[in-house]
C-alpha cells in the first residue's frame, strides 16, 4: 500500500474479513468492569480489555504535598499510568518510560475536563492506574476504569469518560486494535469522549490516514465508545443499586 | 408522589423549572447528577443523595475528631476530611487567653478524641471548630467506628429512630458524628454487637426495610411497629 511505513509481515485479516482473533472490522474485544476492588482507596476500579489487567485507584481530595503545588481555587488533578514489570513479556523496567510519562499526562488532560476540580479547593485528587497485564488500547483502558474509579470515590463529575481505540490494519479501518494490530499495522487512534456532553477529550494519531479514513476511523471509536458507556453504566449500578441493569431510559418508561 | 432515579454522574435527572440541591447542576433546562446517588423530583425541587463521597465540611455539622496536634493558639484536630480542624483556644478558655498564662494540654492532648461542632467553614481556609454546647467536648470511653459520611442519615434513622434502637437494645451509649466517626460506650459484649449492627447499616444503607432487620439482628420482639 502507498504511504504504509511498514510492510506487513503476515496478513492481519483474511479473506473472509476475520482478524487474526477471529474479530470483524468493527468489533470490541470482550471487556470486563468492576467497580470498587481496592478496599484501602477512596474509589477504584478494574477493567479487563482483551488481554489488558489494569487496577485504578483513586485517593482524594486529600491536602497537597509538596505545599507550593497547591491551588487555591481548586483541585490539583494527577494521574499516574504505571506499567507492572509483569504486565509485558520481556522484564519492564519499573522505572516510570518516556512512554508511561506522556501517558500519565494525556490520561490526566482526558480525565480534568469531567471532574470539577473547583470544588475542592486547595486539595490533590491522585489517580493511580497499574497496568497488570498489558495488551493494545491500554491507555484508554486506563482512562475508561479511572472515570468509574473517580465516580466510586464521590468526586462532582460532569459526566463520565470513555475511551476506544481505532486504526489502519492492512489499509482498512478497524475498531479496538490488539498488541500485535497496533505494532503490526498502520496506525492507531485512540479516543476518549464525554459521552451525554458529546465531547472528545484524548485524540492522539499515529499514522498516516486519509481523510476519509481518518473521519471513518473517528467516527468508529466514537461509536464504540458509547457501547463501552453503557458497560461503564452497568458496572456502577451493579455496585451501588445491587446489579440491576440501570438506564435512564428504562426508568423513564417506568416513571411513566 | 415523589419521583425516586438512580443516577451517575451526567445523567439527566430531569427537566423544566425547579429549584435545586447539592450534587446537581444545571445545564440549560436539565438538571445533571454529578455523584451516583438517588435523585428526588418532589416539592421542594430536584435533590440527590449521593450513596459514596468524601466528608465535606458545613457549618453546624456535628463531628468527632481527633487532636493530631497542639500549637500555641490552639489544638488542629483530624475530622476525617481533605481538611484538619482547628480549634482555637479562646473558644476553650474565653477571650481572656493568652498563650503565656493558659497551658493548652490541660484541657485536651494528642490522640484525645472530641466532640465538637464546625464553627466556619471557608473555601480558602481550614475549618473552624467550636465546643461549646450541650455534649461537646472530649470523649473518654468508647470503641471508634468509622463509616461512610453518606450513610449517616440511614444510622440516626428519621428523627434518630435508628440509633435510638440501636442504643436501646444494646444498652450502649451511640455518638454519631456527621463526619462518619461514630463512638460507642458500654458493656463490652454490648459494644461489640452494636459495633456489628452499625456495620450491617452501612452495607444495607440501601435496602428496604433497614429498620425492621436491624431489629431482627439484635433479637427484638415482633410487635409489628
Amino acid at each position: 500500500m502507498e504511504g504504509s511505513r511498514m510492510e506487513p509481515k503476515k496478513k492481519l485479516i483474511d479473506a473472509a474479513g476475520n482478524r487474526l482473533d477471529g474479530r470483524k472490522w468493527d468489533e470490541l474485544r470482550p471487556i470486563r468492569l468492576e467497580v470498587g476492588t481496592v478496599k484501602n482507596a477512596d474509589g477504584s476500579a478494574y477493567i479487563e480489555w482483551g488481554k489488558n489487567k489494569i487496577m485504578v485507584a483513586v485517593y482524594g481530595p486529600k491536602e497537597v504535598h509538596p505545599k507550593h503545588q497547591v491551588l487555591p481555587d481548586r483541585a490539583l488533578l494527577r494521574a499516574r499510568y504505571h506499567m507492572a514489570p509483569f504486565s509485558v513479556d520481556d522484564r519492564k523496567n519499573p522505572a516510570p518510560s518516556r512512554r508511561e510519562i506522556e501517558i500519565s499526562k494525556v490520561t490526566r488532560e482526558a480525565l480534568v475536563p469531567a471532574v470539577i476540580v473547583e470544588d475542592y479547593p486547595r486539595t490533590a485528587i491522585e489517580v493511580w492506574i497499574e497496568v497488570l497485564q498489558s495488551d493494545g488500547g491500554s491507555r484508554v483502558a486506563g482512562i475508561t476504569a479511572a472515570s468509574l474509579a473517580l465516580a466510586d470515590a464521590g468526586i462532582n463529575m460532569r459526566d463520565l469518560v470513555v475511551g476506544c481505540s481505532c486504526g489502519i490494519v492492512d489499509g482498512q479501518v478497524v475498531s479496538d486494535l490488539d498488541d500485535t494490530e497496533d505494532k503490526e499495522g498502520q496506525g492507531d487512534m485512540p479516543v476518549a469522549i464525554m459521552p451525554n456532553l458529546n465531547q472528545v477529550t484524548l485524540l492522539q494519531v499515529d499514522g498516516i490516514y486519509s481523510r476519509e479514513q481518518f473521519q471513518k476511523a473517528f467516527e468508529l471509536a466514537i461509536a464504540k465508545g458509547r457501547e463501552i458507556y453503557a458497560m461503564q453504566r452497568e458496572a456502577l449500578a451493579k455496585k451501588y443499586f445491587g446489579g440491576e441493569a440501570m438506564t435512564v431510559q428504562a426508568e423513564e418508561e417506568v416513571s411513566e | 408522589m415523589i419521583e425516586r432515579k438512580q443516577v451517575i454522574p451526567g445523567d439527566v435527572i430531569t427537566r423544566g423549572d425547579f429549584q435545586w440541591g447539592s450534587y446537581i447542576e444545571k445545564r440549560g433546562d436539565e438538571f445533571i447528577a454529578l455523584r451516583v446517588g438517588l435523585a428526588e423530583v418532589g416539592r421542594e425541587g430536584v435533590k440527590l443523595n449521593p450513596l459514596s463521597g468524601p466528608y465535606l465540611p458545613h457549618p453546624e455539622d456535628q463531628v468527632i475528631g481527633k487532636v493530631v496536634d497542639i500549637n500555641g493558639f490552639g489544638w488542629v484536630v483530624d475530622i476525617n476530611s481533605s481538611f484538619d480542624g482547628f480549634l482555637p483556644a479562646s473558644f476553650v478558655f474565653g477571650r481572656e487567653f493568652s498563650p503565656s498564662t493558659h497551658d493548652l494540654t490541660t484541657k485536651f492532648g494528642v490522640g484525645d478524641i472530641i466532640g465538637a461542632r464546625i464553627e466556619s467553614s471557608e473555601r480558602s481556609r481550614d475549618p473552624q471548630l467550636s465546643i461549646r454546647g450541650h455534649g461537646f467536648g472530649k470523649i473518654d470511653r468508647g470503641e471508634i467506628v468509622k463509616i461512610s459520611p453518606t450513610k449517616v442519615p440511614r444510622l440516626i434513622g428519621r428523627r434518630g429512630s435508628m440509633i435510638n434502637l440501636i442504643s436501646e437494645r444494646t444498652g450502649c451509649d451511640v455518638k454519631v458524628g456527621q463526619n462518619g466517626v461514630v463512638v460507642v460506650s458500654g458493656p463490652p459484649e454490648a459494644v461489640g454487637r452494636a459495633v456489628n449492627v452499625i456495620k450491617m447499616v452501612e452495607e444495607a444503607a440501601h435496602s428496604a426495610d433497614l429498620m425492621g432487620r436491624v431489629d431482627q439482628y439484635l433479637g427484638g420482639v415482633e410487635d409489628g411497629a
